[in-house]
Formats: structure tokens, C-alpha cells, sequence
């Protein structure tokens, strides 16, 4: 028998209708989680340049504490520590929608802050000097500019939070890589499967830059 | 210009004993000043001298720390922060800045009509023939579909000033307005300052062009750390300075 293992393409296509239907649940947790992030991102990001001491602390107490823990431990403490608090289970997808919400949004808060301190003093200056309130020239001159110079961060967050849900296999929602765990628990085509998962999430990465790429080009008119 | 008939109306700004402070640097020091309706007033000094930041406390975009300033009626206290009164101010006081601070995001029409209808609410049908007429009249009625950073450094500011108009100011404040701007742009943007002036409207003007102030100025003022040194039309001021510091300063920047 010939020991040399071979990249077997039939084992690698077969196996694509049994991980087809993780990509809903990847997409779901990603883009679920990362829309509440944004939210989420957008309030502590805000709440990080007050000029008021007392609404900055809680914000950078929650930027540090979900941006300097494992995504892994944040999961694994909402599905399985959670529980023992609330006293009853949370569902996995829940979890998982909660873990890359919690943690993208610290980043995202990151990513607001400097993009709303990276439009030059003058610009709030000139509103203000026109009569705008305060609000006023944040929604009308802020926060339009501050938005296009947010779009290329956003998206390098929107691709590390899709891969990061490859973890929660761990907990056991039916993603991409534990739909691919549980074939080859049947297969033993480890090389080709994990290789099919690969290039799943590429594609759905890929996608993401082409379109991030074009949403970037047209941002661009009129700066 | 200077018509020296005594004005009955009240001073469009009174400034009384101003003290501002950056941490230990007092930029400000005792200022006295008023400003009449219809008055030009170019003040003069060097880089660093407290000039830029007199006019910008009378719009707020400066806090001081003692004093008072009222600028048309309307109070501004020391420490003040968005009152009322300066809102109120806003309204009524136009800034040109040295670098233009156009809003990028926004086509030129758009920079001139934003204020007039969030501000005054005015319809934008309105805000764009209004934004129009002034665009014609700063020379770039043409241009209203462009965006800032389509248009050079002079036409930049000639919208900057057309926005601020937009707003039907009954003060003008310039910042260095010409300071950003290469050598063959000055002449065009000073060119609709003078328009401006010659049609009445109340100027306080900060530059370094001493050609323009002598020419157009009903009063120069030279400001020397923080404190108004001299002060007169500007040919007294230009011709006869009576204060050693002005006429250091004077020789210096008149010498090119």
C-alpha cells in the first residue's frame, strides 16, 4: 500500500453540501455580532473623547477589559459562566453573536475615537463659528468625514471578527469549522475538508475587500 | 471711509478689562476695545502676539478668564460655555479663517447653504439662490457643483467668506485670512474684503498685508504681548507711531 498521503479533489468535493450550511451560521454570528459592535462601538468610541471624566472611565474600562482578553475566553465564559448566573442556558448562537459583538465593539470604539480626533480642529471650529450647535456640527461635519476615514479599520475588523467565530466550534454552533469537524469525524479527509474550509472563509473575506475596496473608491469623491 | 461723525448706536463689541490665560502664559492683558457699526478695524503684531486669539474670544471660539466682552447686545462671561447669548452670537458673527476650514465632504453650495437652513432654517430653495447671488458676487458663481478641494487656495477662501455672508453676519471677523495663500491668490481674495468693507459691513481683521489695512482700515491697532500698544487710523499708526514697539515692529515689516 502507498503511504504517501494524496490531496484527494473528490473527498475535498464531496464534502462541500455538508459544510454549505455552516456558511448561514459564520455569516450570521459575523455580520449579527458585528452590527451590534458597530453600535456598541460608536457609544463607547464617543463616550471615550467626552470632555466629562466620569463618562470617559467606564469607557475605557470596557475598551481595555474586552480588548485585552481572548476572544476564546470571552466566548467560553458567556456560554458556559453566564449560565450559572442567569440559571439557565444560553443558546450557542446567542453566545456566539454576544462574544464578537462585545469584542469587536472595544475595537470599533477604538477605531471611532480616532477617527473622529483625526478630523482637524478647524472643521468644528468653522460650524461652530456658523452657528451650528454642537450636535448639529458633529452629525453634519464631524461625523460624515470621520465616517470615510473609519471605512478601511471597519472593514479589517469586519475580516478578523469572521475568522475569529471559527472558534466557537468550541461551543459547539454549527459554523463552518465544526460542521467541518463533525465530516471528518466520519471521513477521516482532515487535509481536504480543512482545505475546503479554508477557502470558504476566503471567500466570504474576499468578497468583504472587494466590496469595502469599491465602497472606499466611491468615499473618496469629494475629500 | 472714516467718518468721524459721533455714532449714537452702541458698539457692535465692547470688550472691557479681557485676561485670558493659556496655563501660566497670559496671552490677554487688560483689553479695552469697541467696535462701531460700519467700522473696520485691522489689528496688527507679531506671530504669537495675542492678535489671532482677541478676535477669536469674541465669537467663543477662545474662553478668557476675566472681563467682559458683549458683542451686539449679547453678554459673554468668563468661563462661558454654550450659552445662549452665544449662540446668539454665532448667528451674527462671520469668521474667515486662515485655512479656509471649508467643509470637504460638501460641494460648495452646500458649504454656503448648510448653516442658513439648520441655523436659520431657511428653505433650501432659498439658501441656493441666496448662495448663488453671494458666490456671483466673490467671482466664482460658477463653480458651485465643484467640491473644496477642486478649487485653488484663493477661491477656497472667497467661499469660505461667501459661507460666512450666507449667514447675514452684522460682524466680520478675519483670521490672517490671506496667510495660507500663495502670492498671486492674495490680491483676488483682499479684492472682496474691500467690496466688503466699501458696502458697509463691520471688519475686524487680523493680517500681516499693511498695504490693505492703510488702505482700507478706519483704525489699526498693534498688539504687543497681549496688550493693545497703540492704536489710531492708520495713518497715524503707519506714519507717526508714537510707541517705540510699534515702530520696531513697523520697520521690521514694512522694510519688504
Amino acid at each position: 500500500m502507498d503511504l504517501t498521503f494524496q490531496f484527494n479533489w473528490s473527498a475535498a468535493l464531496a464534502s462541500i453540501p455538508y459544510l454549505l450550511p455552516g456558511i448561514p451560521y459564520t455569516l450570521l454570528i459575523s455580520f449579527g455580532g458585528l452590527a451590534i459592535g458597530f453600535f456598541i462601538g460608536i457609544f463607547f468610541g464617543l463616550l471615550r473623547i467626552s470632555p466629562v471624566r466620569w463618562l470617559r472611565w467606564p469607557a475605557i474600562f470596557y475598551i481595555e477589559v474586552f480588548r485585552g482578553t481572548p476572544i476564546l475566553v470571552q466566548v467560553l465564559f458567556i456560554f458556559y459562566g453566564l449560565p450559572q448566573l442567569l440559571g439557565g442556558p444560553i443558546n450557542a448562537l446567542v453566545a456566539g453573536i454576544a462574544a464578537i459583538a462585545i469584542n469587536s465593539g472595544a475595537y470599533i470604539s477604538e477605531i471611532v475615537r480616532g477617527g473622529v480626533q483625526s478630523i482637524e480642529r478647524g472643521q468644528r471650529e468653522a460650524s461652530l463659528s456658523l452657528g451650528l450647535s454642537r450636535t448639529q456640527s458633529f452629525r453634519y461635519i464631524i461625523w460624515p468625514q470621520a465616517f470615510r476615514r473609519m471605512i478601511p479599520p471597519l472593514g479589517n475588523q469586519g475580516i478578523i471578527s469572521i475568522k475569529d467565530t471559527s472558534l466557537f466550534s468550541v461551543i459547539g454552533v454549527g459554523e463552518l469549522v465544526r460542521q467541518g469537524q463533525i465530516y471528518i469525524a466520519t471521513t477521516f479527509t482532515a487535509l481536504e475538508v480543512y482545505f475546503m474550509v479554508a477557502l470558504m472563509y476566503l471567500a466570504i473575506t474576499w468578497t468583504l475587500s472587494l466590496i469595502l475596496r469599491q465602497l472606499e473608491r466611491r468615499g473618496l469623491v469629494g475629500q | 471711509m472714516t467718518t468721524d461723525t459721533p455714532t449714537a448706536a452702541q458698539p457692535i463689541v465692547h470688550m472691557q478689562q479681557v485676561n485670558k490665560h493659556f496655563g501660566s502664559l497670559h496671552v490677554l492683558k487688560d483689553i479695552e476695545l469697541s467696535v462701531e457699526p460700519g467700522e473696520v478695524v485691522v489689528i496688527i503684531g507679531a506671530s504669537g502676539s495675542g492678535k489671532s486669539t482677541l478676535i477669536r474670544c469674541i465669537n467663543g471660539l477662545e474662553e478668557f478668564q476675566s472681563g467682559h466682552i458683549e458683542v451686539d447686545g449679547n453678554p459673554l462671561t468668563p468661563y462661558g460655555k454654550s450659552s445662549k447669548a452665544l449662540q446668539t452670537i454665532r448667528t451674527e458673527v462671520g469668521m474667515v479663517f486662515q485655512q479656509f476650514n471649508l467643509f470637504p465632504h460638501l460641494s460648495v453650495r452646500d458649504n454656503v447653504t448648510l448653516a442658513p437652513i439648520k441655523v436659520r432654517g431657511v428653505s433650501r430653495q432659498q439658501a441656493s439662490s441666496t448662495a448663488q447671488r453671494l458666490l456671483e458676487r466673490v467671482g466664482i458663481s460658477d463653480q458651485a457643483d465643484k467640491y473644496p478641494s477642486q478649487l485653488s487656495g484663493g477661491q477656497q477662501q472667497r467661499v469660505a467668506l461667501a459661507r460666512a455672508l450666507a449667514m447675514e453676519p452684522r460682524l466680520m471677523l478675519f483670521d490672517e485670512p490671506t496667510s495660507a495663500l500663495d502670492p498671486e491668490m492674495i490680491g483676488e481674495v483682499l479684492d472682496a474684503m474691500r467690496e466688503l468693507a466699501r458696502e458697509g459691513m463691520t471688519m475686524m481683521i487680523v493680517t500681516h498685508e499693511m498695504g490693505f489695512a492703510r488702505e482700507v482700515a478706519d483704525r489699526v491697532i498693534y498688539i504687543h504681548s497681549g496688550q493693545i500698544v497703540e492704536q489710531g487710523p492708520p495713518a497715524a499708526v503707519f506714519d507717526n507711531p508714537q510707541h517705540a514697539r510699534t515702530q520696531s515692529f513697523l520697520s521690521r515689516v514694512l522694510k519688504h
